[in-house]
């Protein structure tokens, strides 16, 4: 699977594609490890981006987990935004919606974290998306 | 192999209903039957069947404790948690003091709430009755006369006049009870935990519980998916949520509904009965796992349907 990132201000995008099981979350945890790293040294935020996955399995979830530890003992933060329905399902049974910010949208997650993130952010969109 | 039969489906600790639960049943019931006239017994069942089950019933109390019923004279038993009196006492109701019978015992770990039923295990007591109790752990004996030791019981061990022998099954390898094989599997749980295939005329039943899946570890994965290969039913330790059990449940030795739903999917598994309730589940909170549940398995199914129940004390599964 392939995992695509931007930032904004002290907020790091990620943006999987696929599914995340138990073929695939090795590559994800590999994916997360250097944007979790940056978004805990600027104590700010990882906000996945979760439009382009398709299904996530336990150790997908784990691997969600690792990273949210991971960052609030940096005292950074982490969300998932843009689920799709099934996927948004799984979170939910799975309670890790509990555990984990969600978000419609990257945009209303980095609202939450970050104003000159969101500046950022708004900044990127081409002009009709504004 | 007939039906598994559950007496104790309970994690970690007996529970019962309370007085203000059932008063609160008794309202919402009578409340829903306002207007009613029950005319018989049967009108009355009827509109009780109509009820939701944490309205009308309940998934009971009693920890670790299942009946495999074989169709031979034996009776075989997973566990010896709070569920074997009730069970010994049907026993003895079927069949009488005077009539010995022979129990096999499979035991799961020893950690209390999977063996404090044997004090109260009223077959054990009876000069004539055997009871052979199988295990992998090597302090298995020690282990069952300890709790019955002063100052902990007032019976000792000793007073138990069956025929009590202890068998040592070795992990992996398959072990003829009667018309049964029977194999214990090595599972992750403080002391070990060991789980049980059961396999008797075409059917197979998994019993696998305190038990807690390394999900990144894919060697252990194949290792359980090959241990509930196309089993007829998964009686599978689904104690906690999934976010419970990776983080403030971590190395509890427990699993979760989510895991138990994909293994089983990968295992071609026909029936996954989740077990080993927790002790801070009410019945409705069990009932929104079991619903979860079942929609998770909708939403990911791949092939064939896998049926989804939650153990209740007094269910039964015809295999």
């Amino acid at each position: 699977m392939e995992t695509t990132s931007r930032q904004f201000a002290d907020v790091v995008v990620a943006a999987p594609v696929g599914r995340v099981d138990h073929q695939s979350a090795a590559q994800l945890e590999a994916a997360l490890a250097p944007l979790v790293a940056e978004a805990s040294s600027k104590k700010g935020a990882l906000v996945l981006d979760f439009s382009g996955v398709e299904y996530i399995s336990s150790v997908g979830l784990r691997v969600l987990m690792i990273a949210a530890k991971e960052l609030r003992a940096s005292s950074a933060k982490i969300a998932v935004a843009n689920l799709q329905p099934v996927v948004a399902e799984i979170l939910a049974i799975s309670r890790f919606d509990r555990v984990l910010g969600v978000f419609p949208s990257v945009r209303g997650a980095i609202e939450q974290f970050s104003a000159a993130a969101l500046a950022a952010f708004d900044a990127a969109q081409p002009p009709s998306a504004r | 192999m007939k039906r598994i039969r559950f007496w104790g489906t309970r994690g970690s600790l007996p529970v019962a209903l309370t007085a203000a639960t059932v008063r609160q049943r008794l309202v919402a019931a009578l409340r829903g039957a306002s207007g009613r006239v029950f005319a018989s017994d049967a009108d009355a069942e009827r509109y009780v069947d109509g009820l939701a089950f944490a309205a009308a019933g309940t998934y009971g109390g009693h920890t670790s404790c299942v009946e495999i019923e074989t169709g031979g004279p034996d009776y075989v038993i997973c566990d010896l948690g709070s569920g074997v009196r009730p069970f010994g006492q049907a026993a003895l109701a079927r069949h009488g003091p005077a009539s010995p019978q022979t129990y096999h015992i499979f035991i799961s770990h020893v950690h209390w709430d999977h063996i404090m039923g044997l004090p109260f295990f009223t077959p054990a007591y009876i000069p004539g009755n055997r009871v052979r109790i199988y295990g992998s752990h090597p302090w298995l004996e020690s282990a069952l006369r300890r709790q019955q030791d002063q100052p902990s019981f007032p019976v000792d061990f000793s007073f138990l006049r069956a025929n009590i022998e202890f068998v040592h099954l070795e992990p992996g390898k398959p072990h003829a009870v009667g018309d049964m094989t029977v194999t214990s599997m090595l599972q992750r749980h403080a002391g070990d935990s060991y789980g049980y295939r059961f396999e008797a005329n075409g059917r197979s039943v998994v019993y696998t519980t305190d038990s807690e899946h390394q999900l990144a570890d894919p060697v252990e994965t194949e290792s359980f998916v090959a241990f509930f290969r196309n089993a007829d039913v998964v009686i599978f330790d689904a104690m906690y949520s999934l976010a419970d059990a990776v983080s403030i449940r971590a190395d509890w030795g427990h699993s979760s509904n989510v895991v138990g739903v994909e293994l089983c999917q990968m295992a071609g598994v026909r029936h996954l009965c989740m077990f080993h309730h927790e002790p801070a589940f009410d019945d409705q909170a069990i009932d929104a796992v079991l619903a979860d549940t079942r929609r998770l398995e909708e939403i990911t199914r791949a092939g064939n349907a896998l049926t989804i129940t939650a153990a209740y004390d007094g269910m039964e599964i015809e295999l």
